[in-house]
């Protein structure tokens, strides 16, 4: 009876979005007469980053700080319509709406500083400090909030933009079965190394390394963030959750944590990243997004790293000890394609 | 039944509420106190999300009797920052990422700071041991680990 090492690799093509009937989401920005702005969204923030970014992308358009902006996802009755935080698709096509949005409302902006300035609207440009200045001049100035309060108690001004990103609707060719259903592909390989032990069947994650292409990282720590937590959600599909394996029949499958197994802080293992930035031409500011790719191809890896370990090849998941144990059993033992260099770790 | 009277210190303040018969401390604390910050996971105490101290020992909160709690001190992670000023464990996880739907993330608190305490230096094991009864979705627990052990070297530091 032995532990078992192995290597699997997978690599991923992943489409941003999805295109049931097309993929829309809107964006509405306005500010207030304090010179701050609110992004109103209805793409909800599960934890994934959704409100940092757009706020991000708000301010970089409006040329405003980040600390001026305020993003409202709280109420998808009264917000603008969104497709939903799914698919990937958060970044790049409520990015793409928040862009539109902010241009709309920094025009406006200007145009209010710009009769204050007694000058071209053309002319102005922002310094991105919370100041409006003649291009070349910076004495001429005037601050956001200024603008602000100039459009709203002046000249009877709305700051305000409205933004739509859409992907519509690709249909498909009745004689090729061809469609164009995605615009934007991100992309990813990933390397696992696995222990398997050939008596009780337990597979552990030992090792990953993962090279993903996500197009511009708009903020790298949270790029990082999803990809660690997403890679264990991967080897949580790989190895341990299920609803199925229980018997006679589905009335004795999990009802709670102590059934429905997930790895938890022991069972992790050291996940080295690289992070290729690209940036995708109709990106928000070339983004894409790390989105579900993050945990896709951990599956995958897991199941071709047991097969290396002990040649059997599982197709069907989780990998749970039992089915490494029947298939160790009906291949007449364990048998390792390759012999890893244990002293190596 | 008659509402039975509960006075306890929650994060050093006395306070007195009354718990319904047979109630559980997480839903005293959340229901009858106002607390909010103890969350309600699996209610069976496999998740951890309720996790509070009691006289600086980690209990669930909804596997204990409210009325257990009478005459002693309970942490919750609402007690941990004092006004503006965050905990280091809090400043900890955020500077680590350590949260991200934020529902575990009270009872990973307040499991590092029940650790913390009694033991300043801990290994990485022993944070892994010290959050093993916490269930995380999100994070995949390695940002929480390293906010933990973070937070540890800060503290050794100051």
């Amino acid at each position: 009876m032995a532990l078992h090492r192995g290597r699997g690799f997978a690599a991923i093509n992943y489409p941003i979005g999805m295109n049931l009937g097309g993929d829309p989401s809107q964006a509405l920005v306005h500010s207030n007469p304090d010179g701050k702005f609110t992004v109103a969204l209805s793409s909800i923030d599960l934890g994934q980053g959704m409100k940092s970014v757009t706020r991000q992308i708000a301010a970089e358009t409006l040329g405003v700080p980040v600390a001026d902006v305020y993003v409202d996802t709280a109420d998808s009755d009264t917000g603008p319509h969104c497709m939903g935080s799914f698919a990937s698709r958060g970044t790049h096509r409520v990015g793409n709406a928040v862009i539109q949005a902010a241009q709309e409302a920094r025009a406006v902006m200007l145009q209010a500083a710009a009769e204050e300035l007694e000058v071209d609207p053309a002319d102005l440009v922002t310094d991105g400090q919370g100041n409006i200045h003649v291009n070349g001049a910076p004495s001429r100035s005037i601050t956001t909030m200024a603008a602000c309060q100039a459009a709203q108690f002046k000249q009877g001004r709305t700051v305000s933009g409205r933004g739509i990103f859409l992907i519509p609707l690709s249909e498909v060719d009745p004689e090729t079965g061809e469609m164009t259903p995605v615009s934007c592909f991100a992309h990813a390989a990933l390397l696992v190394e696995v222990e398997v032990d050939d008596e009780t069947g337990e597979v552990a994650v030992r090792d990953m390394q993962s090279a993903y292409e996500l197009g511009r990282a708009l903020n790298p720590k949270l790029v990082e963030q999803q990809l660690v937590g997403g890679a264990w959600m991967g080897m949580s599909h790989a190895l341990w959750e299920t609803t199925e394996p229980y018997y006679p029949d589905r009335s004795h499958g999990p009802v709670d944590f102590n059934h429905y197994l997930m790895p938890g802080p022991g069972d992790i293992a050291p996940h080295h990243i690289s992070v290729l930035e690209r940036p995708a031409p109709d990106g928000p500011f070339g983004g894409k997004g790390p989105g579900e790719m993050c945990a896709n191809p951990v599956l995958p890896a897991v199941a071709n790293a047991v097969y290396d370990a002990v040649g059997v090849r599982i197709d069907e998941l989780p990998i749970t000890p039992e089915k490494v144990l029947r298939g160790i059993r009906a291949n007449g033992g364990a048998k390792p394609r390759q012999r890893l260099a244990r002293g190596a770790r | 039944m008659a509402k039975t009277p509960i006075v306890f210190v929650l994060n050093g303040a006395e306070r007195a509420s009354f718990a319904e018969p047979g109630q559980n401390l997480l839903e005293f604390l959340r229901r009858g106190v106002g607390d909010l910050s103890p969350k309600y996971g699996c209610g069976q105490g496999t998740c951890g999300a309720c996790t509070v101290t009691i006289d600086g020992q980690t209990h669930l909160a909804c596997l204990t009797l409210a009325e257990s709690v009478t005459g002693r001190r309970v942490q919750t992670a609402a007690g941990l920052a004092t006004g503006a000023t965050l905990h280091p464990l809090q400043e900890a996880f955020m500077e680590n990422f350590a949260a991200q739907c934020g529902y575990c993330t009270p009872g990973m608190l307040i499991s590092a700071k029940a650790l913390l305490d009694r033991n300043p230096n801990p290994s990485r094991e022993e944070v892994v041991e010290a959050i093993s009864g916490n269930i995380c979705r999100c994070t995949g627990y390695e940002p929480i680990i390293e906010a933990i052990l973070a937070a540890a070297k800060g503290r050794a530091r100051a």
